[in-house]
């Protein structure tokens, strides 16, 4: 963006004419509330708080105004700062790693568990990515297998009495075959109408798993979800010999479950990470980069498209239903409240907010978008609010993610970068 | 076959209300190639609007139901207007000619910052409204089954159809309808030709919003009851309407909100509510298997 | 000498789309280790033919055979777009070029390797714990894309993207992309279509050492002066009937061809798309 010579005339015209347009949005809304009484609704005027809000938007357009004008020569702009970071991306990869798996040494129980809840983000983040990110196929409706993993786990768990992780690999091949169920009627279908029916597919399963009472167990869910063991030894305090703690003579706390919880997901997404990047260092995750770029010359190589994407779709899926998997055995209880549209929302803005097709995007995604959120817990009110308004503000920053550019598969020299703009985002 | 009748009537009534919402997702669609994911949260924020207008007008006095309903649109309609226009130009415009997903992920973000912004601002409990237009007609009587045809009912079709009639005369008959059109068929050649795309773009968010707050006004007034999440089931059932019907097809944008509306009163008629959503969505899905452009969408031939 | 064996045997070819006929009753031969070129004025169906060949459209009528040297007979019209190239062993390439732009070069003819490289998915998920001999194949399928790019000289922007190669050389991609994938037939849609002379001699060349090598190939192309020197047989179409048929003497002095172009401009190129990957 240049920076256009400015006058102070033009800018304070400028900001007060934004503040009419605020006044126009929230003179309604922010000026009147309504309360609903015995007698109907009553209408109170809520002045100051109408006066703030225009306020701060007059002094926030000038300040803006005032930054582009006048930003002080040598500043990187926000493009060429995430440029440093796509190019530190070999260091800051390996950093991330070792504090990800340091972090229980140095964490208290809060700390750990937003990590745990971060990972799962990276997970899911990482699996959607291939789906989203390499394949180039948008999936509205990610959060279903994400259902299926969780609830397959759930259930298979509390009828046959089977541990977490023989459970597991059954929740992901469970959701890796709805991947495919969904996967074949849509392959015609292109771009937007896929959206659309994998968003429809998310919230089928959705209300399914809401009135399917007397299996699902409806609105209320399952619980009594066995936790996980680390190779039969339980978390508990009883003090069983079967327990971890009596087990290695240490005493019982409960942070122990908490560490442990956090090493299976970061296990998890690793995995998640590494099957990734080993796949597209092969024929298949080359032919769902291909398949990306262009669809048509696909075909003309040989290359099935149909088998083509539905491998991506079961990928992406099974990957999902491992982090379902994991979410019913870290909560010890599911619902259907927890597999809302919003849920694959905030995975695809994380995907494409990381940039597409980037693991270390992804994962910077994540931390940001969910460690964020969790910052203002506190604000519980306008947590959701302000991350809409980051989302915003990040997409229109950064359309192409936080970090953008291809690595190269396969190179006879060194692999160069490929600029974010040469790279397509698919139609399917 | 009264019972049917009567599922008729309200299929098609809330056939009428997706379809207006939807008529706001296929413009925009048909103009930019986007999926305007906040509409649905626009046509959430046009129904407190109204509401708030109608509110005030009562605290004034004013009694006359049809004035009243009329001053409180024309308010709600202009803030909603100012709406639509605020989101094109902070959070679609800077992303045009961008990638794909940019301008979907700010959209769903915009739709995220509107529900939280009303329900931190207007609290989350449901506000309701007394009925306004009470009173209906009795169509039939068979076998102690009275089938009823509410003026409400009457109004939303009438008022519907109406508010289509003149919006296809503004798309088919005005210059800014030609430059809509123009800029559909190919945005970069329509602004080398001298269109204004940009303002053409912003009166397609000013128009989708002002009948996304008709939708609100009458679904306000036929349920009575709003609440900051509305927009959100509507939302997706009218985009759904919109893709059944053809991303981009105005007719097909009714067409489909009257083929979804009426499969969930049936489908609530005959078989279970708790499944209508399913059944729209199965019937979306089923549709796109054999039209993957939708029921009057242009096919999408690819050439090769 | 025996008149070489027919690789391709178009029979009745029609295509309909809705009221409009691109191809009517449309016959030719196209034989093993030559060089057919099917020209024609613009909207004669040419790009039409080969859609029908390569299987992104299903013929209305008529038949298309496919003859491979061992034997083996393919009937195109009714085989998949994917099973023509794999098995039948037809490649082709787009007039508006359709390269990976986001790819490299190099992985361009990975891609183009697909089906040597991942026989099957179980094969290419085995690949993940370095089972299923993959590493070998991978070394052969580097050397085929090295030697191909020597072939274009191309090797030194092995690790460039696609998308960032000047337009002559997303053309000569495309073809060396198309050859990785083994074919009998090779079908190229305007290939010279935007070059320069230099370049449309160095295509020439290219194509005269393809066909050297044993894989006949199918050309179209508006570029005369290119037809008239590599072509061994020419078909001639217009508005989806064949007008003329046989060696690029006999066409060029058939009066109905003349008739054909005439008005047209016997040079009538398409303004050529600038930029690959779009539309």
């Amino acid at each position: 963006m240049s920076a256009r010579p400015l006058t102070p005339t033009a800018a304070l015209r400028d900001a007060a004419l934004s503040t009419l347009v605020a006044f126009g949005l929230f003179c309604a809304l922010i000026g009147l509330k309504l309360t609903p009484t015995d007698a109907g609704m009553k209408l109170t005027d809520r002045p100051a708080a109408l006066a703030i809000i225009l306020g701060a938007v007059f002094v926030g357009r000038l300040l803006m105004l005032g930054w582009r004008a006048w930003r002080p020569a040598g500043t990187p702009s926000p493009r060429l700062l995430a440029e440093g970071v796509t190019r530190a991306g070999r260091y800051v990869g390996p950093v991330f790693l070792l504090l990800a798996l340091t972090l229980p040494l140095y964490s208290g129980r809060y700390v750990i568990d937003v990590g745990i809840l971060v990972l799962t983000y990276v997970m899911l983040g990482w699996g959607l990515n291939i789906v989203v990110g390499l394949a180039g196929l948008l999936d509205l409706g990610y959060v279903a297998f994400y259902a299926v993993g969780a609830y397959s786990y759930a259930l298979i768990s509390t009828t046959f009495h089977v541990g977490f992780w023989t459970a597991l690999p059954v929740a992901g091949l469970l959701a890796a075959c709805w991947g495919v169920m969904l996967g074949f009627p849509v392959l015609r279908l292109r771009g937007d109408y896929l959206a659309i029916v994998t968003l429809a597919f998310g919230e089928i399963i959705r209300v399914v798993l809401i009135n399917w009472t007397n299996f699902t167990g409806g609105p209320n869910g399952v619980s009594d979800i066995p936790r996980p063991t680390l190779f039969g030894l339980k978390f508990t305090g009883s003090g069983d010999p079967d327990t971890f703690a009596a087990f290695f003579h240490v005493p019982y706390s409960v942070t122990q479950r908490f560490v442990f919880l956090y090493y299976v997901i970061l296990g998890l997404a690793l995995l998640t990470n590494w099957v990734s990047l080993r796949l597209r260092r092969l024929p298949l995750g080359r032919a769902w980069e291909a398949l990306r770029e262009d669809e048509i010359a696909c075909r003309a190589l040989g290359i099935n498209v149909t088998i083509t994407k539905l491998t991506a779709f079961a990928m992406g899926a099974l990957f999902g239903g491992f982090a379902g998997a994991f979410f019913a055995t870290r909560q010890g209880f599911v619902s259907p409240e927890s597999f809302t549209f919003i849920e694959s929302a905030l995975v695809l803005s994380i995907v494409v907010l990381g940039g597409l097709g980037s693991q270390l995007g992804v994962a910077l995604a994540a931390l940001v978008m969910i460690g964020g959120t969790e910052l203002f817990r506190d604000f519980a009110e306008y947590r959701m609010l302000i991350f809409g308004v980051a989302l915003v503000v990040m997409m229109v920053l950064r359309p192409r993610g936080l970090v953008s550019g291809r690595t190269p598969s396969i190179a006879l020299g060194a692999r160069k970068q490929i600029a974010a703009e040469l790279v397509a985002q698919g139609r399917g | 076959m009264a019972y049917a009748l009567q599922q008729l009537i309200n299929g098609v009534t809330l056939g009428m209300i997706y379809g207006l919402i939807a008529v706001g997702y296929t413009m925009v669609y048909g103009i930019i190639g986007m999926i305007n994911f906040a509409h649905g949260d626009v046509f959430m924020v046009g129904a407190f609007l109204t509401l708030i207008g109608l509110t005030l007008l009562g605290g004034f006095g004013i009694t006359s139901v049809p004035i009243a309903l009329a001053l409180a649109f024309i308010a709600a309609a202009a803030i909603a207007a100012v709406y639509g226009w605020t989101i094109e130009r902070v959070a679609y415009r800077p992303l045009r000619g961008s990638f794909r997903l940019a301008p979907l992920i700010s959209a769903i973000g915009m739709s995220i910052v509107l529900q939280n912004f009303v329900q931190v601002s207007q609290g989350a409990r449901d506000l309701n409204l007394q009925p306004l237009i009470p009173g209906s007609i009795r169509l039939m009587n068979q076998g102690g089954f009275a089938v009823e045809l509410s003026w409400m009912q009457v109004l939303i079709s009438v008022v519907t159809l109406a508010i289509l009639a003149v919006f296809t005369w503004l798309v088919t008959r005005t210059p800014l309808g030609r430059a809509m059109r123009a800029c559909e068929q190919d945005l970069k050649m329509a602004s080398l030709l001298g269109i204004d795309t940009d303002k053409t773009i912003s009166l397609t968010f000013v128009i989708g919003a002002a009948l996304a707050t008709v939708a609100g006004l009458l679904f306000l007034l036929y349920y009575g009851s709003i609440n900051f999440f509305i927009g959100f089931s509507a939302g997706i059932k009218a985009f759904t309407a919109a893709v059944l019907g053809g991303i981009g097809s105005l007719p097909g944008a009714v067409l489909g909100g009257l083929a979804i509306g009426l499969i969930e009163s049936f489908w609530s008629g005959y078989a279970s509510v708790p499944y209508k959503n399913v059944a729209a969505f199965s019937v979306l899905a089923i549709v796109l298997i054999f039209l993957p452009s939708g029921l009057l969408g242009r096919a999408d031939v690819e050439k090769v | 000498m025996a008149e070489p064996a027919k690789l391709l045997d178009v029979e009745h070819l029609t295509m309909r789309f809705g009221g409009l006929t691109a191809v009517s009753d449309l016959s030719f031969v196209a034989r093993a280790g030559e060089i057919t070129a099917v020209i024609g004025p613009n909207g004669a169906g040419k790009t039409t033919v080969f859609n029908c060949i390569t299987g992104f459209y299903r013929p209305t009528s008529g038949s298309l055979a496919l003859a491979h040297a061992d034997g083996r007979r393919y009937a195109l019209e009714a085989l998949p777009g994917h099973r023509i190239a794999r098995h039948a062993k037809v490649a082709r390439t787009f007039q508006n070029i359709r390269l990976f732009a986001g790819m490299t070069v190099l992985e361009n003819l990975m891609v183009a390797q697909h089906n040597v490289l991942m026989p099957s998915v179980a094969n290419g998920l085995l690949a993940v714990f370095g089972l299923g001999g993959y590493r070998r194949t991978e070394r052969a399928a580097v050397e085929k894309a090295t030697f191909w790019l020597q072939a274009i000289d191309l090797l030194k922007r092995a690790d460039d993207p696609a998308g960032s190669l000047p337009y002559g050389a997303q053309r000569r991609l495309e073809i060396a992309r198309a050859m990785c994938t083994d074919p009998v037939l090779l079908c190229l849609d305007e290939p010279a279509a935007g070059l320069n002379p230099r370049e449309s001699e160095e295509l020439s060349e290219l194509l005269r050492r393809i066909r050297a090598d044993g894989c006949s190939i199918l050309l179209i192309e508006h570029d005369m002066g290119v037809v008239m020197r590599i072509s061994d047989h020419i078909v001639v179409l217009d508005h989806g009937k064949k007008i003329s048929d046989g060696a690029p003497a006999a066409v060029r002095a058939d009066p109905r061809v003349i008739a054909a172009y005439l008005g047209e401009g016997d040079e009538d190129e398409e303004p050529a798309p600038l930029a690959a990957g779009v539309g």
